[in-house]
């Protein structure tokens, strides 16, 4: 019989991999990028309640990490680069809606399937963590793979970073100056990325990266 | 004595759900008119509509077949059937045995089959496309609530309506993110389900979007009461359906005495009027759908029973 502290922490994980599936089924920028951020804060009140329930306050750091940097200053900051790309209006052309929805159930068993057969030595939460987890990363690059404008690529690529620290701190957290790297490399990642729209916006004017492919060559069929 | 009054609280199931119907829909619609800060009908409205529409002349077009004159007693017929199987005020009744949800789900399915067929039958284009569009939307709720089902029988261990109440009251699964989701696309497969909007407006009579008023436009007279009736009925089976399952509370479990059905009536009284309540409100704060977004709409359904389903597994530790 599960206890309380498990049914909590199955709360918080299954509902960070409802907020996958929400981030792939929206198609309205403003409202994916409010996912986005609601998906970070449910990662760090699961991130605290491990913290509770491991009795390992270091993973209240990553807690704060996550909320601080992902649940504020990301969205924040992505909020703004939408103002100023004035794309806050746009709603996305997603690829095959049904067809996608169908790709992520179906990425949802696989990764269940895949941490299944580890039985030995793990709890159930860790067990569990780790498949909702790999679920979330594998969405994510799903994410990424079916949008076409750079500002949601970027969104999937910062769930699927959501996932790896979910997974990390199912295994019994990890080192706090790997979590802090992680963080900043993440930071580091995303000004990249920020200063790379711009760049695509000035020379295409438009932040759909099918202009990258045409522009290579690789798509003549729409000019 | 016992089995004449086993049988009475039968009946008394049956025959509520039936009289109380109209009343609901009726309380649906005032409420869906004030909103929109007009006065509305008053709230016995439908029944003297039904009342009329009795009294009135039935016209059938020439070419009409049996098939048109039987459909709408047979959906009237089945539809109550299942709206009478879901446990309402108490559970363990004399005929709970036969409440299962996967008979339900059929019992709905056979009334929209018989539906579907009558709007084919007169041959005009208005009957014809409303039954491909409802086919089109029950091939997508369908499989959805077929998940729903699994859920829920997976957590409970039985597809016994009046058993998965009972058991949810007197040992309760906890926290679960799977009855929530199976609960969020048991409303989305619902709304679908009775042509209320965003799927369909249940208050158009021409339009070119409607789904179920195309389906019926060729009746009358006593024909389209029985169709009202039983769409009245549909709608008391899901929102009875979604009082059982995920608010079992106050129902007369074992103890049959006067005061725990009393309490049992009123309790599920309150929770109706709740859910009539609350479905005009979420209706009037969304727009209706285009057509082609149906598919969109009842596929986020199906994720989240899919999602719910695939949830139990992982925590059941497989």
């Amino acid at each position: 019989m599960p206890s309380l502290s498990f049914d909590i922490a199955h709360l918080l994980a299954g509902g960070m991999l409802v907020l996958s599936f929400v981030l792939l089924y929206q198609d309205r920028i403003i409202a994916v990028l409010n996912v986005f951020a609601w998906q970070a804060i449910v990662l760090s009140l699961s991130v605290a309640w491990q913290a509770v329930a491991q009795d390992a306050p270091h993973l209240l750091v990553t807690a704060a990490v996550a909320l601080v940097v992902k649940g504020f200053i990301i969205p924040t900051a992505l909020h703004r680069i939408v103002r100023r790309l004035e794309i806050h209006r746009e709603i996305e052309q997603v690829i095959g809606g049904g067809p996608t929805m169908l790709t992520g159930l179906g990425l949802v068993a696989l990764s269940i399937m895949l941490v299944a057969p580890v039985k030995e030595g793990v709890s159930i939460i860790t067990r569990e963590d780790l498949a909702f987890a790999l679920a979330v990363i594998l969405l994510g690059l799903l994410m990424m793979i079916t949008r076409r404008n750079a500002v949601t690529q970027i969104v999937g690529f910062m769930s699927l970073e959501n996932g790896l620290v979910l997974a990390a701190t199912g295994a019994k957290g990890m080192p706090l100056v790997v979590e802090f790297s992680v963080a900043f490399s993440i930071l580091i990642a995303f000004i990249v990325f920020g200063v790379f729209v711009f760049r695509i916006r000035e020379r295409f004017d438009t932040v759909d990266v099918g202009a990258l492919d045409r522009f290579r060559g690789e798509r003549r069929d729409h000019p | 004595m016992a089995l004449i009054t086993d049988l009475g609280l039968q009946a008394l199931q049956m025959f509520l759900v039936v009289v109380i119907a109209p009343f609901v829909l009726g309380v649906t619609r005032k409420v869906k008119a004030r909103l929109l800060r007009r006065v509305g009908p008053p709230l016995l409205q439908p029944y003297r509509d039904l009342w009329k529409l009795m009294h009135k002349e039935a016209v059938i077009a020439r070419n009409a077949s049996w098939l048109y004159r039987v459909v709408p007693y047979v959906v009237f017929a089945v539809t109550w059937v299942a709206a009478a199987l879901v446990p309402t005020y108490a559970t363990g009744l004399l005929f709970s045995w036969s409440a299962d949800l996967i008979a339900l789900v059929a019992l709905l399915g056979t009334a929209r089959f018989a539906l579907a067929l009558a709007g084919l039958d007169v041959g005009t284009s208005f009957g014809g496309i409303g039954s491909s569009r409802e086919m089109m939307i029950a091939s997508l709720a369908e499989p959805a609530m077929l998940l729903i089902v699994f859920t829920v029988a997976l957590i409970a261990g039985t597809t016994q309506l009046s058993s998965i109440a009972s058991i949810f009251v007197s040992a309760p699964p906890g926290l679960r993110v799977s009855l929530g989701l199976a609960l969020f696309a048991l409303m989305f497969v619902g709304i679908a389900e009775n042509a209320r909007i965003p799927i369909d407006n249940p208050a158009t009579h021409l339009e070119l979007t409607m789904v179920h008023e195309a389906m019926v436009l060729e009746y009358s007279g006593r024909h389209l009461a029985m169709i009202e009736a039983a769409a009245a009925l549909k709608l008391m089976a899901y929102f009875s359906l979604i009082a059982c399952l995920f608010l079992p509370y106050g129902m007369a479990m074992t103890d049959k005495s006067q005061t725990a059905i009393a309490i049992g009536i009123a309790s599920y009284l309150a929770k109706i009027l709740m859910l009539a309540i609350l479905l005009p409100i979420g209706e009037t704060s969304v727009a209706k759908m285009r057509v082609f977004r149906y598919p969109i709409f009842l596929g986020g359904a199906f994720a989240a029973a899919a999602l719910a389903v695939f949830l139990l597994f992982v925590s059941r530790g497989f």
